[in-house]
């Protein structure tokens, strides 16, 4: 069997009364986009924060690439292979795409105590940065401040940090949301490209996109996994039906 | 050439010239004023890497600017009378052994102080940096040896090789040189992955670590570095006023640095040397007039920090530009 490119094992976490995770357990194979879907408050923000080690899970074990990363900070589990986006973006804003993905390739690369030479100089990480923008369809904005940018084109540039890193798995917290339906459709092809070569988490709201891109689902509701399988198993399962997809008519 | 390139240059020939034309004047005063402003500029392009830099809004600057003060002041001490400092150092009065041991001091302070407060942030760390700076304070107070409230004269500049430092005119050349060296040097690292990575634990840590970059080490590190810096500047200005005391260890001096910071550009490289010379000048000038001159700094320091957000800099130069 091979190995799993992030395993979750019987993942809690409360805060006070409420059980923000409740015996999580997922695996992530290789070569897989496996979706995590809920609805509000479900607690998918809460384990993908576990998962990227910034928040401590009160009990269970994730492992990344087949080692645990318990105790292990954001930084060193970035390290380990795993490369992330964030709900909301959270970049640096007065600098150029180019700027933040610089830092990435930077990150990914080694040390970043160089205290002489200057790293705009640095071919071989300028031209990294560069390459990174262009996988994800961003070119000719990479000299614009983040800030200047729109909500879409911040996506792809954390999406360009996280592809900077050379991962081995991604995380990826709601990346449709704001793309509008032109940036969905060209997003959801790319990250079709991508599963193929690098496995991915998606916590994704888009249903469109969930059943066209995942491989496995897994349906969280109060903390606890409510059901577990492929795309089409999960479309045809009642309880998700009851506890989210009916959801919609709602909304 | 970029406008800020161009107001840096004419800062520093601005700097470089005063002293040079007062010196041909016989005006010893203004020289030993030139030297002044480099050397508290210096102190504050040291907490402009921390503050402005790395935005670590540190309250405790004075203790490494002092330690760097009683480095020079009890190696002078102990030279003076041959005795050993702790029964083990003796003294000395070569600048080129006081510089290394004022920051390798202020250095080492530095990295204990900053390992405990970085485990802050915000409104902490500028409480926790303040809180070790008083700890240093009264420790300076109580040091009857070293004159305790009263201070430490300095009887005699300390020496350079090849060079006569009792001249004014040649110790404010001391001053410049060392400043353009450790600007130069801030310039070189914040444009090297180091600077890279303080930038952006400064905008955003959480972006840093995404990249597999801890945060803490760059900014202790930055912490280190600049307190060494500021020491640099305290070891230099005990050696212009033949004289150190308790003073240069207080929350005021914190203060002072941190308003020439803030007058002259928030991580601007030259803007400590910005609001350096605009510091010392109001000093000078509107404390010619009268003894209140600190209520005018109040009101352009209001002016600076409601109207004009990158300081004296930012004002000449425009708003800091990224690429």
């Amino acid at each position: 069997m091979t190995e799993a490119a992030l395993s979750i094992r019987h993942l809690a976490k409360s805060f006070g009364a409420l059980k923000a995770t409740d015996d999580v357990s997922l695996d992530l194979m290789p070569g897989e986009l496996h979706v995590v879907i809920g609805p509000n408050g479900a607690g998918k923000s809460t384990l993908i924060n576990q998962i990227a080690g910034g928040l401590e899970p009160d009990a269970g074990r994730i492992l990344i690439d087949g080692s645990d990363v318990d105790g292990l900070s954001m930084a060193a589990r970035v390290r380990a292979g795993l490369g992330r986006t964030f709900q909301v973006s959270s970049l640096a804003m007065p600098l150029s795409a180019r700027r933040n993905v610089m830092l990435a390739v930077q990150g990914g690369s080694g040390s970043s105590f160089g205290f002489w030479h200057p790293v705009r100089r640095d071919a071989g990480l300028v031209a990294a940065a560069l390459a990174a923008l262009r996988e994800v369809g961003l070119v000719g904005r990479e000299d614009l401040p983040v800030a200047e940018l729109s909500h879409g084109e911040r996506r792809l540039v954390e999406l360009a940090c996280a592809l900077a890193l050379r991962p081995k798995l991604l995380l990826l917290d709601e990346p449709m949301a704001g793309l509008g339906r032109e940036g969905t459709q060209r997003l959801i092809g790319d990250l079709a490209a991508l599963k193929r070569t690098l496995p991915i988490l998606l916590v994704e709201h888009d249903m469109d996109a969930v059943f066209t891109l995942a491989d496995r689902i897994t349906v969280l509701v109060y903390g606890r996994v409510v059901a577990q399988g492929s795309a089409s198993e999960i479309r045809s399962s009642v309880a998700v039906q009851e506890a989210y997809l009916g959801d919609r008519d709602d909304a | 050439m970029a406008r800020e390139t161009i107001a840096n240059a004419v800062l520093a020939v601005a700097l470089l010239a005063t002293p040079l034309i007062a010196h041909a004047l016989g005006e010893v005063y203004y020289v030993n004023l030139a030297s002044r402003i480099a050397i508290v500029a210096l102190a504050a392009a040291g907490l402009n890497l921390a503050l402005g830099m790395g935005g670590l809004v540190s309250f405790g600057h004075a203790a490494f600017f002092g330690i760097g003060g009683y480095v020079a002041g009890i190696a002078a001490f102990h030279a003076v009378d041959g005795s050993l400092f702790a029964g083990l150092l003796p003294g000395s009065d070569r600048m080129l052994v006081i510089w290394p041991l004022a920051m390798l001091i202020a250095g080492l302070v530095a990295l204990l102080v900053g390992w405990i407060s970085l485990r802050t942030e915000g409104v902490y760390f500028i409480m926790i940096t303040l809180a070790f700076a008083q700890m240093i304070f009264y420790f300076g107070i109580s040091l009857p040896t070293y004159g305790g409230e009263d201070g430490l004269s300095i009887y005699r500049r300390n020496r350079l090789p090849g060079v006569d430092t009792g001249d004014p005119l040649n110790f404010f050349t001391i001053t410049f040189v060392v400043l353009m060296i450790a600007l130069f040097l801030t310039h070189r690292m914040m444009e090297a992955k180091f600077g890279a990575a303080l930038t952006m634990a400064r905008l955003n840590r959480t972006r840093l670590a995404t990249a597999g970059v801890e945060p803490r080490p760059i900014l202790l590190t930055a912490f280190v570095l600049s307190a060494m810096i500021t020491g640099l500047a305290g070891a230099l200005a005990a050696d212009l006023n033949g004289f150190v005391s308790p003073a240069m260890l207080s929350w005021h001096e914190s203060g002072e640095i941190m308003v020439i910071v803030i007058l002259g550009g928030v991580g601007r490289l030259f803007g400590p040397l910005a609001g350096a010379i605009l510091y010392v000048l109001l000093q000078t000038v509107i404390g010619g007039y009268t003894e209140n001159w600190q209520f005018f700094l109040g009101l352009i320091l209001l002016g600076v920090v409601l109207f004009a957000n990158g300081g004296l800099l930012g004002l000449i130069a425009g708003r800091a530009r990224h690429d």
